[in-house]
């Protein structure tokens, strides 16, 4: 068991197109390291060195992580983590 | 590739009315169509998170939402709309810098207005915004 990972069209360029994406880790932070690691550039499009992004949504299962924990949520196999880019202007 | 929106005025009104229901503040939403048919089918009117005249933001919990219907019917979001409401229909560098579907036709709406509405569609690559011709027809099928 893994915890998937769902991917937006405008990042998929990291992922060979893959729509999802499996991965491992004990909170949110890990789980993106270790998608890094295989997908380089992921972490990047995804946090800054003030957590995530702005611009991107991060959900587990039915739950915005912002309401969570952010990046120290903790996941576990089963679960499913949904990236979506945030739609806002101005 | 010509850059271009064809909508129905149906669609149009719908985007319309709900930019003048929500003035002061600006409106957004969605319309959905088939992967790939680069047709605007299915109107999503969504909420501005931020109630704002000056900004908005889908809310995250809806968009998860509608994002996962779309996924479902195997739509797109081919139309990303919202307005303005004090200035003119052209994106701000905010909306530039979210701009994150380079498929999608960004349609402004402007209410500043009372008796006219503005309504223009474009395309926001990478920071580029190209402003495109917008057809309104009474039915794609007679296209």
């Amino acid at each position: 068991m893994a915890i998937e990972v769902r991917i937006p069209t405008i990042l998929r360029n990291l992922t060979d197109g893959a729509k999802a994406v499996e991965g491992k880790g004990a909170n949110l932070a890990e789980l993106i390291g270790d998608l890094d690691a295989r997908h380089p550039g992921l972490r990047d499009r995804l946090v800054d060195d003030k957590g995530l992004r702005r611009f991107v949504n991060v959900y587990l299962n039915d739950e915005d992580v912002r309401f969570l924990g952010g990046l120290d949520t903790e996941v576990s196999d089963g679960d499913t983590v949904t990236v979506l880019p945030a739609v806002a202007g101005g | 590739m010509r850059l271009m929106l064809t909508i129905t005025q149906e669609i149009v009104d719908q985007i319309t009315a709900h930019a003048r229901a929500d003035h002061p503040d600006e409106a957004c939403g969605v319309v959905a169509g088939p992967i790939g048919s680069d047709r605007p089918e299915r109107f999503v009117p969504m909420e501005n998170a931020e109630r704002s005249p000056t900004f908005y933001r889908f809310d995250s919990l809806e968009q998860l939402k509608v994002w996962r219907e779309m996924d479902d019917r195997d739509e797109e979001p081919v139309v990303i709309y919202h307005s303005h409401t004090a200035t003119e229909a052209y994106p701000s560098r905010t909306d530039v810098s979210y701009a994150a579907e380079p498929n999608a036709h960004y349609v402004l709406v402007s209410t500043r207005e009372e008796n006219e509405t503005e309504f223009r569609s474009y395309r926001i690559v990478d920071g580029v915004i190209t402003e495109e011709e917008v057809r309104i027809v009474g039915t794609y099928e007679s296209v």
